[in-house]
């Protein structure tokens, strides 16, 4: 079905998981890190390029899993299990590894690495890929864009939160409840990119 | 009465998801409908119940270093339970929750309770709270679908329709957006209830 994809075919799957099917504004994947670290502009940060790395990784790794060790054991009903086990090694294995060969990018994404294991985009977008029948390099591109949408929508959603501290909001809206408005008020600006792609 | 305090914090001091503000994702993604609300929240609270009482079981055997792995692997494999139960049993719900399914292992009201509750007291008391946060995430997102899908498509429980002929449908509220802005009310209104009582 996904015979021989041209380049436009690859821009447009990029475009549709930034901007259409933004995986956290119209998937409703990862919120609780979302509204968890949105305080501050350099935790954003760190956890958007956190995302990046560890989702285009693991949504490469369990397409190979699930395409040469799941599939011809037949075991795809232990997918859940597997995945989120190869999920949770990798980001210790992440981790380990750039302690010991890039401290300096250890110190910056260091505590957000933990977090992502049960961030559910990760597992979402691995599942996601396996459901749409992706070959490997449509997964790797579509791994890469999703988490490269998560990380806009949530810079994005830091930069206004931070102007939101400084302005008088009723005392019960604080914290999460107006975090979920302005959610979707940016959610509907995305909804502006419907119909761009299918 | 301790393991009968166990099972009503669960449904109104830390009702989840407006208390204790966790698991926002399958909240947002699946209360388009009330139904599907019900189902996912009874799911949950399967896999919340047994995850509980098999953690509270093994509490003594699992070591500390790698007691989240070991959750991470009990959680899973209820889920995976869950997962082929509702597909051979309940096929059309099945099919709308989608990959939320699987991501019941990454709900973090099941983690949280692990490792705040279970870990730490006996069988019967998790068991309890693991009923009383089920109960408690079941009507919550119940009530969230109920409200989106009477203003979004007129019905409630896909079957009974509430309005005339000339009801025109609020569909923002059943689109991503809607669950954003709905969800964040509904902190709001929490917020007010409960201030003079606690």
């Amino acid at each position: 079905m996904h015979e021989a994809w041209t380049f436009s075919d690859y821009l447009l799957l990029v475009i549709g998981a930034i901007l259409v099917n933004n995986i956290l504004l119209t998937r409703f994947l990862g919120n609780c890190p979302f509204l968890g670290v949105s305080r501050k502009m350099e935790t954003a940060t760190g956890m958007a390029m956190a995302v990046v790395f560890v989702m285009t990784m693991a949504g490469s790794i369990t397409w190979i899993i699930q395409e040469y060790v799941l599939i011809p054991f037949d075991l795809e009903y232990m997918q859940t299990i597997f995945f989120i086990l190869v999920i949770a090694a990798l980001v210790q294995l992440v981790e380990m590894f750039l302690q010991k060969s890039f401290p300096a990018l250890y110190q910056a994404l260091g505590i957000f690495l933990p977090l992502i294991t049960t961030n559910c985009a990760v597992l979402g977008v691995a599942v996601i890929n396996i459901r749409e029948g992706y070959n490997f390099l449509q997964t790797v591109v579509f791994s890469f864009a999703s988490a490269v949408g998560y990380g806009f929508a949530l810079i994005l959603f830091t930069g206004i939160r931070e102007q939101m501290e400084v302005s008088s909001i009723p005392d019960f809206m604080k914290g999460t409840a107006i975090g979920l408005l302005t959610a979707g008020l940016i959610s509907l600006s995305f909804f502006g990119f419907a119909g761009i792609v299918e | 009465m301790s393991v009968w305090k166990d099972f009503t914090d669960g449904l109104w001091k830390d009702i989840p998801p407006f208390r204790l503000v966790l698991g926002l994702c399958p909240t947002l993604a699946v209360t388009t409908a009330a139904d599907n609300g019900l189902g996912m929240g009874l799911a949950t609270t399967f896999v919340l119940v047994c995850s509980n009482a098999l953690i509270s079981i093994l509490r003594k055997l699992i070591p500390k270093k790698v007691r989240i792995a070991s959750y991470i692997v009990i959680i899973a494999s209820f889920v995976v339970m869950v997962e082929l139960f509702m597909q051979a049993y309940f096929y059309r719900l099945y099919i709308i929750l989608g990959i939320f399914i699987p991501l019941i292992v990454v709900n973090c009201i099941i983690l949280g309770r692990a490792e705040a509750f279970a870990s730490k007291r006996p069988i019967l008391n998790s068991i309890a709270d693991g009923l009383g946060h089920g109960f408690g995430f079941t009507i919550s997102l119940t009530i969230v679908g109920a409200f989106r899908e009477i203003l979004g498509a007129g019905t409630l429980f896909s079957k009974i329709t509430l309005f005339g002929p000339h009801f025109m449908p609020f569909s923002f509220m059943v689109k991503p957006p809607g669950a954003f802005i709905c969800l964040g009310l509904f902190l709001g209104i929490m917020n007010i209830i409960s201030r003079g009582r606690v």
